[in-house]
Parts: C-alpha cells; structure tokens; sequence
C-alpha cells in the first residue's frame, strides 16, 4: 500500500505541533480573510508571503500554512454571500443567489451550517482525489486544446441566460458588457494594447477582483445609504444555530455530484473555482427543474455551489503540483512560492519532494476537519465579525474594500475603478440587471477569446478546427443543449402550472 | 476582537507595501515572478555580503508589464540614488517594441546584469524531430507544418527566438510561422506533450522537471556553449545556427543619478555576482552565468534593442 505509507509519512509531517499550529492559525486567517468583503484568498495568501518568509518557515511549514489560508478563504467566502449578500471572494459569488434569500426567510443559520457542511463534503472528496489520483489527473490537461477550452469557455456562457429568471436578455446584456470589459489590456495574441486610452494602468486589464468587490461590495453600501437600510442586505438578523440534518441529507446527491462536476472544472488549468461553482449551481438548477425554485433561497442553491468550489480549489492544485500550471489566481500565487521555496512543482514533484506533497495532502486533511469545526459548531464568531452595526460595518466593509484592491496592485486606479464598478452595481441594481454574468464575462472572456483566436492560429482560421475532437463536439453539444433546453423545457413545464398562476385572486 | 483582526490585515498590507529606507528595489510585478525574484536575491546578498548597511527595501510595482515602474522611476524618481529596478529581457523587448506608453530605454541606465535564464527549443518526447536542423528544414519547406507556443505574447521573447532562429536558416517569411502566446511556460509545455502544438518555446528553467520526467526532449539550448548540469543538451551554435537568446537577469537605475554612483551600483552588483550566496541561488532556480555590469551591459542592452526593434518591425508588431 503505497498511499497508506505515504500518507503515514504526510501525516509525520503534518502532525507535528508546530505545523498543526500553523494549520489552525492558517484556517482561522483564510476564514476571516474568505469572510471579509473584498479579500479573498488570493489575496489571504499573497498578503501572508511576506510573513512566511520573515518567519523562516521552512517550505513544508510554509505550504500547511498557505493552503490553509486558501481553504479557509474558500470556506470563509460564503459567510458574507448569504448574510450581506456580498460574496466574501469570488467563488462564493453563486452562493448569494440562494444563500441570502435564505437569510432573508430567517434561515441564515440554517444555510451557513448546510454551505458548511458542503464546503467540507467538496474539500474532502477533492483531497483524497488529489491523493489518489493526481498524478493520472495531470494527464487530462494534455486533452485540452485550444478549441476544447472555447467550448468549454462556451459551455458556461451558454447556460447563463438561466441566471435572471425573470429576464434572459438583461443576462445577456449583463456578459456582454462583462466580456467588452474583459477586451480591455494587452491583446495576449499580438502583445498590443487595446481600448487602454494609452493609460498604463490598464494595461493589464481590469482585474475582476476590483469589478467583483466594486459591483457587490461597495454598490451595496451605496444601496445602504440610499434606503437608510432598508431593502438592503445589510443586518440580516441570525437565530440560534442548528443542524438541518433532514436538509443535509435530501441534498447529499447534489453535495456529491457538485463535488465531481467542481473537481473536474478545476484540474482544467484556467477554469478554476469561479466557473467550478457557476457550472455546479447551473446543472443543479437544470437537474430541479422549475420546481427546483432556485433563486428563492432553497438549500440546494447553496449547497451545490459550496461543495463545487471547494472541490475546484483542490482539483485546482492538481495541474499546480504536477504540471506547474496554475489552475486558478490563487494557485498562480501559491506556485510563486513553491518557486521561491526552491521547489519547482512539475512531473517530478511527486517523486522528487515526497514529504513536501504527502505533508501537503495531510495537511489538507486536517486543515479540512478544523474548518469543519470552525465553519459548523464555531461559525458565530465570524459571524459575529459581519454582525456588527451598520455604522461600524459600512465603513467596515469599504475600508477592507479598499485596503484589498489596493493590496493587488498597489494602484490608486484600481480604487477608482472600484468605485465605478460600485456605482454601475448601484445602477444595475435599481435596472434589475443581474451582475454576475459581468463577472463571469470579465473573469472567462480574455481565456475564451484567447483559446479562439490560438485554435485559428492553428488551424490557419478553418472553424472546423473547433469540432475537430471528441472532448470538443462533447462540450458544443452540451453548450447547445444548456441553452436551448430552458427555452423548451419552460415551455414544456409552464403550460399546465398557467391555470394556477391565472387564477384570479379576488 | 473584530478590530484587532483588520488592524493586523491591514498592518500586513502595509507590510507589503512597503516603507521607506535606504536602499530600494523596486519589482515591477507581483510578488512571485522572476522580477520579484531578482529583487529579494539581489537585495539580500547585497546586505549579508555587506554592500548595504541596511536591508534592501523590495516594493512590488504591478502594472502595465513592468511601463508602470518604469514610468514612475523616470517622471517621479529620477534623481534618487538610492533606487535600483529589477529588469530582464522582457524589459528590454517591450522597450523596443514601445509598449512603455513611450518610453524609451535612453531614460534609464541599464547597470547590470548577473545570470539568465537560457532559451530552449523543445519538442514532445515522441516528436519526429531529433535535431533543430531537422525542424528548421520542415519549416523551410513549409513554415506552416510547425506551431510554437510560447509563455509570451506574440512578439514577445519567446516568439522572437523562434523568428531569430528561422531567419539565421535562412527562412524567408518568417511571418507565417505559427505562434501562439499561452499563460506561462508549463501551460506551452502542457500544449506541446498534448501536440497542440509542435515545438515549445521558453527557458530552461521552465521545463527542467518535464525534462527529467522524460515527457520531452531539448533540441536546442540558445546559449554561447552547453549549460552546466545539462551537457548532453546541445547548443544552437554547434548545430549551425548561431544565435544566443538568453533571458538576462538584471537592473536598471535612474537616468538622473551621478556616473559615480552608476559605477557604484555596477561595483556591487559585481560582488554580487562574486558571491558564493548568488552562486548557489543560480543553481537553484536554473539560471547560468551571465554577467555584464556598467556601460558594458548598456551597450549590450542598447544593441539588443535595435535588433528586437528590427525584428519586431519585420513581423508587423510594430510600425
């Protein structure tokens, strides 16, 4: 038994009371840092290099305590999506849509407790899936081309429309802007800048950190302002905390298949967690059907994006630790400090650096059960840190808003971009126009548009080069059926419920 | 509770931020990447060898592929001695392609340069190539049959090794060569195994570990002679294109500082490059020897220059 062993030699590491140290320290970080508008955990593990460094730790030390940070965040995130509906990092942007009505039927508790538990289910199946099959996972990035990824891209496009489900071309309307923003900065294919106005900041692009917290953060602080509070997120009130363990139960299917559909979005280098928790939350919708009422706050809506991000931030280490390619933003920053620590993750990692990967995969474990502990049984506490008065959480929010975004670039422009995001979220808000297709356009349109124009460098522009594989037609097909089964199958759906929604009510 | 808890965030941002001290290197990127690298290396063999009497201060300057640090250090910090900037071929590419928002390299003073990072061509482990000459004929015959992905944008310096090198074989139009720029140099390998594309092109330290995993082959290494710890990989040179393409990694100083000062700067950055400590930091990260300091290194900053821009031209990046 070669993993038992290993995994002894992991736990030997991992277990030593220093390094547990650093694992609690490192979730009870990454949480507050996950919970805090504005951080998130790229930011959680960027802001701590620093500090891994002045402590000396050595790079097994150093890794318990980054990826501790970076679980915590993921786990932390979901606090502020469901009781401010403001999501704490990008990921946990899905969960506002169900978390935060839930809140709002006075179900808060009921939903951080149930998010938690999927946030543990994710994790932990994502880290025995690391441990078993990392290295076969690896070679599974080896599949995807340049036309793979645009209809992979594609196949999250494809779906949003079922995101308003009010208004399909607000939605549309709402990724196209999203994807205009995305055009801005260097042009990856021929190295010239584009819609920059000659501005050096935006160079680089916009980074959808500033547009997230922007749009959710500070537009709700306008929204605040404006209503004197009501109608705005802010105090949400939490009850006593239980356990729904008839709610955890029913939803152990979608826990489960989250997992999986999350896991896979995140060994794909560049799709990440974000899209690992829009794709989960759209194939549960789809699975629920209308009746499924998601986007009222039903326990489903967060569950699935939950355990979803989870996986996809430890399937997102797969292609970090044997390929050297980052599968998300946090990953690029925890490869940086492989880097620096000397260790160059890659095919020979595995062997070449046992005790540095077993005492990661350990530590994960571990690092699981204490955020387990921390998220269900000790959530208050953090809840605790967002359930202050609105006079002490407004500037709150706004001040770790900004001590964030600047903490990326160091750029008073991204701070000012932050606050025109704040305002066009104000303004959406008051259109109805959903804003997280904006997100998802700025966060995937440079990687789709990319992928395109390398598969026509490729192909010398013939399109048929993008249906030239299994994987390919695979996902085309499934982008085609997501967008048009809603349209027929509310169709199918609606025609008998309409007498009962006709019903005259006098 | 709660307080504490944003006090000790914020203090930790501020902590990356940076105060001011004596000596200060700039890195125009986050922290992590090959600018950071040189930044934190340099500055801290310079203290513990005793060059500073103080640690070197390391500010991250993100933005705009390193234009923002640039134009920082030339409109605000021009006359400050006590600044170097972490600079490698990437500066120098964008400089000659004026992607600095027009800035031009005469507003800087390149100081020096300790260690580069060699540039390889690299093919899948079953690739029918078996020599540089062998592919660079089946480009010649039709430069189209062979795709090179690269960690840099088109135009890039990856992309140029690939346009010198087909040009010194004498291949004509070296616009249609196909190139594509993905995230980094393992996101080309990863293409290249999946043979998306036929060749990668990156540096060495980009795919020592997929070397020694056996999943690809090293055709070439564009270095003067074969690297340390990687004889059996055979330079360009000897296989008779003769072109040298390393990435350089070094510093630049304001324009507006004394000649003594300069020479000073040059003068560290040599006993840097002495230093057992720079010594073992090279081996670590797959870098070798490369040191140029003072107008030394200018003038080869200058002419490197010239022939990116020339070649940058020929493509169409630039006007």
């Amino acid at each position: 038994m070669d993993i038992l062993s290993n995994l002894a030699l992991g736990f030997s590491v991992a277990l030593s009371p220093w390094t547990l140290m650093l694992a609690i320290l490192g979730c009870f970080i990454g949480t507050i840092v996950g919970a805090l508008p504005g951080l998130g955990p790229s930011n959680g593990v960027a802001l701590l290099i620093p500090i891994t460094f002045s402590m000396g730790l050595d790079a097994t030390a150093a890794l318990v305590l980054l990826t501790s940070v970076y679980y915590g965040a993921m786990y932390g995130g979901r606090i502020s999506s469901i009781l401010l509906n403001i999501p704490g990092d990008e990921p946990a942007m899905m969960t506002c849509l169900d978390g935060y009505p839930m809140a709002k039927n006075g179900r808060a508790g009921d939903a951080l407790v149930i998010s938690g538990v999927a946030s543990f289910v994710g994790a932990l199946l994502a880290t025995v899936a690391l441990m078993l099959i990392a290295p076969m996972l690896a070679q599974a990035a080896y599949l995807f081309g340049p036309a793979e990824y645009f209809a992979l891209y594609l196949l999250a496009f494809s779906t949003l429309g079922g995101i308003a489900s009010k208004n399909q071309a607000k939605a549309a309307l709402a990724s196209a802007i999203g994807l205009g923003i995305a055009m801005i900065g260097l042009d990856n294919q021929t190295g010239l800048p584009r819609f920059t106005g000659g501005n050096l900041h935006l160079m680089d692009g916009i980074d959808f950190l500033v547009a997230i917290v922007g749009l959710f953060a500070v537009s709700e602080v306008f929204v605040f302002i404006e209503s004197h509070g009501k109608g705005s997120a802010l105090g949400v009130k939490l009850g006593k905390i239980t356990v729904p363990w008839r709610d955890i139960w029913e939803t152990k299917w979608t826990m489960l298949r989250s997992s999986i559909l999350g896991f896979i979005a995140g060994i794909l280098p560049g799709a990440g967690a974000s899209l690992g928790s829009f794709l989960t939350y759209m194939m549960e919708k789809s699975i629920a059907g209308e009746k499924g009422k998601f986007g009222t706050g039903v326990v489903k809506g967060v569950a699935a994006p939950e355990a979803g991000n989870n996986s996809a931030a430890g399937g997102a280490l797969v292609p970090m630790l044997t390929l050297g390619v980052p599968g998300s933003g946090t990953t690029a920053v925890l490869l940086a400090v492989l880097m620096t620590l000397n260790i160059t993750p890659g095919p020979t990692l595995f062997a070449d650096r046992p005790e540095v990967v077993w005492g990661l995969i350990a530590s994960l474990l571990i690092a699981n059960v204490v955020l387990l502990l921390m998220n269900v049984p000790m959530v208050k506490i953090f809840v605790k840190i967002l359930m202050v008065p609105p006079a002490l959480l407004l500037p709150g929010v706004m001040m770790v808003s900004f001590v964030g975004i600047y903490s990326l670039t160091g750029s008073y422009f991204d701070l000012l971009l932050m606050i025109a995001f704040g305002v066009m979220g104000w303004l959406f808000r008051k259109l109805d126009i959903p804003t997280v297709p904006v997100i998802l356009g700025i966060l995937l349109g440079n990687a789709m548009e990319d992928n395109l124009r390398r598969a026509m460098i490729l192909s010398d522009g013939d399109a048929m080069f993008l249906f030239s594989s299994p994987i390919s037609i695979g996902l085309w097909v499934a982008a085609i059926l997501g967008f048009v089964a809603p349209i027929f199958l509310r169709r199918i759906i609606k025609k008998p419920t309409v007498p009962d929604h006709a019903k005259p009510v006098d | 509770m709660t307080n504490t808890f944003r006090a000790l965030l914020t203090g930790a941002a501020i902590f990356v931020a940076g105060a001011a001290t004596a000596a200060e290197c700039i890195a125009p990127a986050n922290p992590g990447g090959g600018w950071d690298f040189t930044c934190r290396q340099i500055g801290k063999i310079l203290y513990d060898i005793g060059q500073v009497d103080q640690p070197v201060q390391v500010t991250n300057m993100a933005g705009g592929g390193g234009g923002l640090a640039f134009q920082t250090v030339v409109n605000e910090r021009n006359d400050d001695p006590d600044l170097i900037v972490a600079a490698s071929v990437a500066t120098q590419t964008r400089l000659a392609q004026n992607a600095f928002g027009g800035a031009t390299a005469d507003q800087v003073r390149f100081v020096g340069a300790i260690g580069a990072d060699p540039g390889v061509i690299v093919v899948a482990a079953d690739s029918p190539f078996q020599s540089l000459t062998e592919m660079m004929d089946a480009m010649k015959a039709d430069p189209g049959s062979v795709a090179f992905a690269g960690g840099s944008a088109a135009g890039g310096f990856d992309h140029l090794k690939v346009l010198q090198l087909a040009k010194a074989y004498g291949i004509e139009d070296v616009r249609t060569i196909k190139y594509i720029g993905v995230d980094g140099g393992a996101d080309a390998i990863t293409q290249t195994i999946g043979g998306f594309t036929q060749g990668m092109t990156g540096d060495m330290s980009e795919i020592v570990g997929f070397v020694q995993s056996g999943d690809v082959r090293v055709l070439a290494v564009l270095t003067e002679e074969r690297v340390p710890g990687f004889d059996d990989i055979p330079t360009a040179r000897e296989q008779g294109i003769d072109i040298v393409a390393v990435n350089w990694r070094g510093l630049y100083v304001p324009k507006g500082i004394s000649d003594e000062r300069f020479q000073e700067w040059a003068d560290r950055l040599q006993a840097v490059a002495d230093s057992d400590e720079w010594k073992e930091a090279m081996a670590a990260n797959g870098l070798a020897p490369f040191t140029r300091v003072g107008n030394d290194f200018q003038a080869f900053v200058d002419q490197s220059i010239e022939e990116s821009a020339a070649l940058s031209r020929e493509i169409g990046i630039i006007q």
